[in-house]
């Protein structure tokens, strides 16, 4: 420490001297620094400019969310998204449209451990919704729901897409269907466009994700206008019988015709 | 009309001396016209069946004249705007113009598939009718034959029909099909190659099914049904034991008038029943199931209800593939090939064993009432209760999802139902009927309960019973049990003579005084009843 050539030259040319630990330790963290400043930059220049850096309302709609999430999810999902092991897993990189679709179906906060969540009213107003998923998104990030119209395009082209990849769970006209041990594919009667977006985009329960690249942006809103247009869809040929296809005309050809032809069959016999 | 008549012949009587003289048909007609049927209500099940297929035959060669089989495919551009520029069969395309575009073609075709479901519903009931009354017996078992191939026939002519329009649901059917063809032994691969010309789908299956279900089947069933009533009227109908039915005789009424005008009048109820059908509920919406491909299936694919029990067995059998050496036997061909064919095979020869196994070679044209035969009945009812546990295990999918029950549970529910419920039938039909058979038993020998409790000078109290006929010395009814109903309540004691004529509320005075109709007194009609069987 009292060395002359160092106390003469000052701090910097002390550093450079090889083999002091202190100096490699100093420069190491300097071009750490330096590197990280560049690779951040150069991020901040690519990356959403939204995602990067929140904006001032963003910000406060994390905070916001945060606080909702710590009162109502936190005993299941952990703090901090991590996961709680056997009540709840971590939510860090499910993004927006995951915990948009299981705050907006009710299915969340859950009511009891099952095969599967129901579709409940939902707790939240649409606005902590939308800020509960804010916070779970600047977490980890993940697909997000587009804003703006999300049904448009070709209504046939929407069929085809949804009898192909939807049908096989979901039943042919959306009234949904049963999987195996006690899960289902929903019945579509209730889902919102955006519920059917944020559900293709993350997959939620049984179902599998369709992201991007499998189904993309303007095929999702084809099948999400087929899907509304059906529903809406009157039924030329009388009632629909729950469009559930050959088992409620089972019913209603043995308790209404054969039914109603016993009667007619009883007052005759009770007339001649 | 009525002055001109006195003064010169009718043109109805001029044009029926013309055809009399020249075709002679006055003497058959006569037999034919005279003939009396019974009457029963249950007898007028298989009218049902009878007045469905007229509609079917109706409906369909309307439908006929637009739709087209062929499996060329098109880019649809109709009416229908959300299949619009879709590709498709002609087959398919053609079903939507049926629905959309041509004039009552939509209520047509509803009408056409609510008359094929009510056509297998109603034959089923009658089958049930003829089984549980013992109908089937000699001299009958022919016409037990022609009935059972009938509903064999029917079934198939629906799965056909059901296919034509080549849609999603009907195609994924179709899939199955070919493989339960497919997985019969040794002919499986060249039967199904022969019938799709090559493998599934191919290009020709719609056509084929068309023409074998708009000429062939219906044909063959037009012919048993006229052979079927043919024999009804050669071997005459049988008959519940009655006030002075035998086995020799038929007590009914005439061809002319009555019961023409109850069956015209019945033919226009039937109508009127799959006209309400077809016009307020919809059935198989074809355009919301979208076109066939191979690529797509959709959840929640039944075929119709005649079919179900097959989808059931199928649903419920284990995958056990069975290994040979060099040959294996797929699962599926036990419960959707032999199982079927078991089942068919029991109904078909029902009425020889039933015969050999009771030593029982008489004829009969007496029915019988269910109670009085508990073996059959049970055994019906055991019958029943397995097609009914595997027609609701082939809706398994659906009761899962809107009960929210798990489909391994309903699965599992339908495997052990499907062993177990049918003995429980079994022995519950069969204790129900001894328990009537007892009771009417002990109604004849002791009379109606009349509700009247006396108390006697000991203090005992006891309930008088009005006795149905004489009494012997010990105050016991002498009527012996004739296979007739017996009244069990006081104001049923008039149940075997006449009724009063009326649905909700008679219409006419009951003939208290003992003087039916036919002018027979109280007294006789007593004895009739209760008379033993010739």
């Amino acid at each position: 420490m009292t060395e002359p050539t160092r106390t003469r030259r000052g701090v910097l040319p002390r550093l450079r001297q090889p083999g002091s630990r202190f100096g490699r330790r100093l420069r190491g963290g300097v071009s750490l620094l330096i590197a990280l400043g560049i690779v951040g930059s150069i991020y901040a220049a690519f990356a959403p400019s939204g995602s990067a850096a929140p904006a001032k309302g963003e910000a406060l709609d994390v905070q916001i969310g945060q606080g909702i999430f710590d009162q109502t999810c936190i005993s299941c999902h952990g703090a901090n998204l991590q996961g709680v092991p056997g009540r709840g897993p971590s939510l860090i990189g499910v993004g927006q449209a995951a915990a948009y679709f299981q705050l907006r179906t009710g299915r969340m906060p859950l009511t009891q451990q099952g095969a599967q969540a129901d579709r409940k009213p939902t707790l939240f107003t649409e606005t902590q919704i939308e800020q509960i998923a804010a916070y779970v998104q600047a977490h980890g990030h993940g697909p997000q729901v587009p804003n703006g119209s999300l049904s448009g395009g070709s209504v046939s082209d929407g069929g085809e897409l949804f009898r192909l990849n939807c049908a096989s769970c979901h039943n042919l006209v959306g009234k949904g269907g049963a999987l195996s041990g006690g899960k289902y594919a929903p019945a579509l009667d209730r889902a919102s466009d955006r519920e059917i977006y944020a559900a293709m985009l993350s997959g939620p329960e049984n179902m599998p994700v369709f992201g991007d690249n499998q189904i993309t942006p303007q095929e999702k809103k084809a099948i999400i206008a087929y899907i509304q247009g059906i529903r809406a869809e009157a039924d030329p040929g009388g009632s629909g019988l729950g469009r559930l296809g050959p088992v409620p005309e089972t019913l209603v050809v043995w308790l209404v015709g054969i039914g109603a032809l016993l009667l007619i069959i009883f007052w005759i016999g009770a007339k001649t | 009309m009525r002055s001109r008549r006195k003064v010169e012949a009718s043109p109805a009587e001029k044009a029926g001396r013309w055809a009399d003289e020249r075709f002679g048909p006055s003497g058959p007609m006569r037999n034919l016209l005279n003939k009396v049927f019974p009457d029963n209500w249950s007898f007028m099940l298989g009218e049902v069946a009878l007045y469905s297929f007229i509609i079917l035959l109706i409906s369909g060669t309307y439908l006929t004249f637009f739709f087209d089989t062929s499996m060329t495919e098109v880019k649809y551009h109709g009416h229908y705007t959300p299949l619009d520029d879709v590709t498709m069969s002609r087959a398919y395309s053609s079903t939507l113009k049926l629905s959309f575009d041509v004039r009552g073609g939509l209520i047509i075709r509803q009408i056409h598939h609510w008359a094929a479901l009510l056509f297998v519903a109603a034959m089923i009931v009658h089958m049930m009718r003829i089984f549980f009354t013992g109908a089937f017996r000699k001299p009958r078992e022919t016409n037990w034959l022609i009935g059972s191939t009938l509903l064999l026939l029917g079934i198939l002519e629906g799965f056909l029909g059901y296919s034509l329009p080549d849609d999603l649901m009907s195609g994924t059917g179709l899939r199955i099909a070919f493989s339960i063809i497919l997985s019969i032994p040794v002919v499986g691969t060249w039967l199904a190659y022969a019938i799709f010309d090559g493998t599934f789908p191919g290009t020709e299956i719609i056509g084929r099914f068309y023409i074998v279900h708009v000429l062939l089947i219906p044909g063959i069933i037009l012919a048993l049904i006229s052979v079927h009533l043919a024999l009804v009227v050669k071997q005459k109908h049988t008959q519940f034991p009655g006030p002075g039915r035998t086995e020799r005789n038929v007590i009914g009424e005439r061809i002319l008038p009555t019961y023409a005008a109850k069956a015209g009048g019945f033919f226009a109820l039937v109508f009127g029943v799959l006209a309400v059908l077809g016009g307020l509920t919809q059935i198989n919406p074809v355009w919301l199931w979208g076109p066939y491909t191979p690529s797509q299936v959709g959840a929640g694919s039944q075929p119709d209800f005649y079919m179900l029990f097959a989808e059931g067995s199928m649903r419920l059998f284990p995958s056990y593939e069975t290994h040979f050496p060099g040959y294996t036997i797929s699962s599926i061909f036990w419960p959707a090939v032999v199982l079927p064919g078991v089942l068919f095979t029991l109904i078909l020869i029902y009425p020889f064993l039933e015969a050999r196994l009771t030593r029982d070679r008489a004829s009969h044209h007496l029915l019988q009432r269910p109670r009085d035969v508990p073996v059959r009945t049970a055994l019906g009812a055991m019958a029943l209760t397995f097609w009914v546990v595997l027609v609701a295990s082939g809706s398994n999918d659906i009761i899962s999802f809107k009960f929210a029950i798990s489909l391994n549970a309903t699965t599992w529910i339908g495997r052990i139902l499907l062993i177990l419920a049918p003995p429980i039938a079994y022995a519950i039909t069969y204790r129900v009927c001894l328990g009537l058979q007892m009771h009417d038993r002990e109604v004849l020998e002791h009379g109606i309960e009349t509700g009247i409790i006396r108390r006697l000078p000991s203090g005992e109290f006891i309930e008088i019973h009005q006795p149905l006929g004489p009494v012997d010395d010990h105050g016991h009814g002498v009527l012996q049990y004739a296979g007739a109903p017996v009244p069990k309540k006081m104001n049923g004691f008039g149940d075997l003579g006449r009724k009063a004529l009326g649905f909700f509320t008679p219409v006419e005075q009951t003939p208290a005084n003992g003087h039916d109709r036919d002018g027979h007194g109280g007294e006789d009609k007593a004895k009739e009843l209760t008379g033993g069987r010739r």
